[in-house]
């Protein structure tokens, strides 16, 4: 489960409320569904609802001991086995220890023939015979709305839902309807109407030819929750949701340093380097020097015992140590001991979303006391400009949270472009340095500027940053133009 | 010409023999004794006694007895009557009301 936030604790509600465990959910509905009374999923197909409700019957048996029933209107029982094996719920041992019922309903309509007055007790009772069975306190009707292809009579059927729906609050089960998405309503036979109490929606949505899933939650009767789209993502643990729009500002504030790797650097920020827990972004054009500036850093973080994760979206992991021992920095050892990971992989893989939902998983795992993110401004390529800023936002906002320094090389195509920075992200940063290439005679040279460092005195003048066999290393410039700033 | 069509009826009348000789199994399944379910026993009753009388074997079962009967004969509506055998197995819902369509359904009277 994912560990509980600053929203989550806020959250004061009277309505009694299940835990769904599934990651982030639990934090957008500030505690879970509603406890004793239906919830209705509806969306597209292959949109995951399926999934999410599988996945709240095995966390709720697993997590919180409360056995659940699956009544499955689609897929059969083995269908279901195998499908859920992938994603690392066995199924099989789950109903072996009575912790699940899984109820596959038949519905042929070619072998249906209806033949006056009747109503749908045969559904009840195997409903009620599979919650007695193991004493479910959860159940899935999975999904309800193919009865409306199995029988023509849609009054009584009608008058049956709302009877189950009854039925089912009367039981006090905490249930999940799930229903196909329909072109006027929220379902093809307005299920809404029935299950009033709340009601989330699900998409999968294609923006550029990248395909985005998002969670949103349309209303929850009795509680406050989340109001925005919220990308998830389903992964080999299930589904993970991330509500990382509602981060407020409120990050701790570290006034603890961490030096930039580079002693006349460390000079230049008030003697003593970075913040610890702070943004600091490289600006550059191309061949100015940023992947070693990262480098050197994450060289000098591991030396020092600390963890570091390094996102590469230009170079592969042994591109990337290949090309720093020539400039003398051994990534290698590091990533050897343990101490650093290299997460190679195209900005244009996925989405945005997609991206800060790995990123997020990464730190998860990895924990990481520094993240490189190399270079920060390819992710605009995946995605458009203002999603990418929102998404950059996020990011940044969800590694200080966690206190963690950030460095982000930014690849700026025309070095001139002074201030403006192209989304605007040096907004976010706290530490920007500008890397630069200057020709002078017949040679270019590098030149670093620190443009800002929020909270410190740092030096305002522009210098020689000179790659040599033993790492970077920053020089007055020699000569007359020492004093031109 | 006239013979070809004697041939066709003798034809059909086997047909309708062999149909008539064919041993119904029916199930019913009722959800308790309601007024539904004994007006289904009753319609279906009557039906086995005017159809197919001997040659028909109907067992009534009660899914609030047994519930388990309602997962293994995949039965939602209530009453469901199954016809098992002859093939194809056909289900009825309802509490066979609609006796013509009863009828049609399980091959005692073709579609008009």
């Amino acid at each position: 489960m994912a560990k509980p936030n600053n929203m989550a604790t806020v959250a004061t509600s009277d309505l009694p409320k299940a835990l769904t465990g599934i990651q982030g959910l639990d934090e957008i509905t500030f505690g879970g569904l509603p406890k004793g009374r239906p919830t209705l999923i509806c969306g597209g197909p292959g949109c995951g609802k399926t999934l999410l409700a599988m996945e709240f019957l095995c966390r709720g048996a697993l997590q919180y001991n409360e056995p659940g029933v699956f009544m499955a209107f689609e897929e059969k029982e083995q269908d279901l086995v195998e499908n859920f094996s992938s994603l690392g719920f066995d199924l099989k041992s789950l109903v072996k220890h009575k912790k699940l019922a899984i109820d596959y309903v038949y519905i042929e309509r070619s072998e249906i023939e209806e033949t006056g007055e009747y109503d749908l007790e045969g559904l009840f009772v195997r409903l009620a015979a599979a919650i007695d069975s193991i004493g479910a306190k959860r159940v899935v009707l999975d999904t309800i709305e193919a009865l409306f292809s199995g029988f023509s009579n849609t009054s009584i059927l009608r008058a049956e839902l709302r009877r189950l729906f009854r039925w089912l609050k009367d039981k006090g089960v905490t249930a999940i309807i799930t229903g196909e998405k329909g072109e006027k309503l929220l379902t093809k036979h307005g299920l809404e109407e029935y299950v009033a109490d709340c009601v989330i929606s699900l998409d999968n949505r294609v923006n550029e030819q990248i395909a985005t899933r998002r969670l949103k939650i349309i209303k929850y009767r009795g509680s406050r929750h989340g109001t925005n789209e919220y990308p998830f993502l389903i992964s080999d643990n299930g589904i993970s949701v991330f509500p990382m729009t509602s981060l407020l500002l409120a990050s701790a504030v570290s006034s603890e340093r961490i030096s930039s790797g580079i002693k006349s650097l460390d000079e230049m920020l008030g003697n003593k380097g970075y913040f610890k827990g702070s943004a600091i972004l490289v600006s550059g054009s191309a061949g100015s020097g940023k992947t070693s500036f990262g480098a050197q850093f994450v060289d000098y973080v591991c030396r020092n015992g600390q963890r570091a994760l390094c996102f590469a979206f230009e170079e592969s992991e042994g591109q990337l140590s290949r090309n720093m021992k020539s400039i003398g920095i051994n990534l290698k050892r590091w990533i050897d001991k343990g101490l650093l990971k290299i997460a190679a992989n195209r900005a244009t893989l996925c989405g945005l979303e997609m991206h800060l939902v790995m990123a997020h998983t990464a730190v998860k795992e990895f924990k990481p006391d520094v993240v490189v993110i190399d270079p920060i401004t390819t992710l605009i390529g995946s995605g458009l400009a203002d999603d990418a800023k929102a998404m950059i936002a996020r990011l940044i906002d969800f590694l200080k949270n966690d206190g963690i320094t950030i460095l982000a090389t930014d690849l700026n195509l025309m070095a001139d472009k002074g201030d403006a920075a192209e989304i605007g992200i040096s907004s976010l940063c706290d530490t920007w340095m500008k890397l630069s290439m200057e020709t002078q005679g017949y040679k270019r040279m590098r030149r670093i500027t620190i443009i800002k460092s929020r909270g410190m005195k740092h030096g305002h003048e522009t210098k020689d940053l000179i790659i040599t066999d033993n790492g970077l290393e920053i020089k007055d410039i020699p000569g007359l133009r020492e004093d031109v700033r | 010409m006239a013979k070809s069509e004697s041939g066709i009826k003798k034809q059909l009348e086997t047909g309708l023999k062999k149909q008539k000789q064919k041993k119904y199994v029916l199930h019913l399944y009722v959800a308790g004794l309601s007024p539904r379910s004994q007006k289904a026993i009753e319609n279906i009753k009557k039906v086995c006694d005017e159809y197919l009388k001997g040659r028909y074997e109907l067992a009534i079962q009660d899914i609030y007895q047994n519930p388990i009967l309602a997962k293994n004969g995949q039965i939602l509506g209530a009453p469901t009557l199954i016809k098992e055998f002859p093939l194809p197995l056909r289900r009825f819902v309802g509490d066979m009301s609609n006796i013509e369509r009863l009828l049609v359904g399980l091959n005692l009277r073709s579609k008009e």
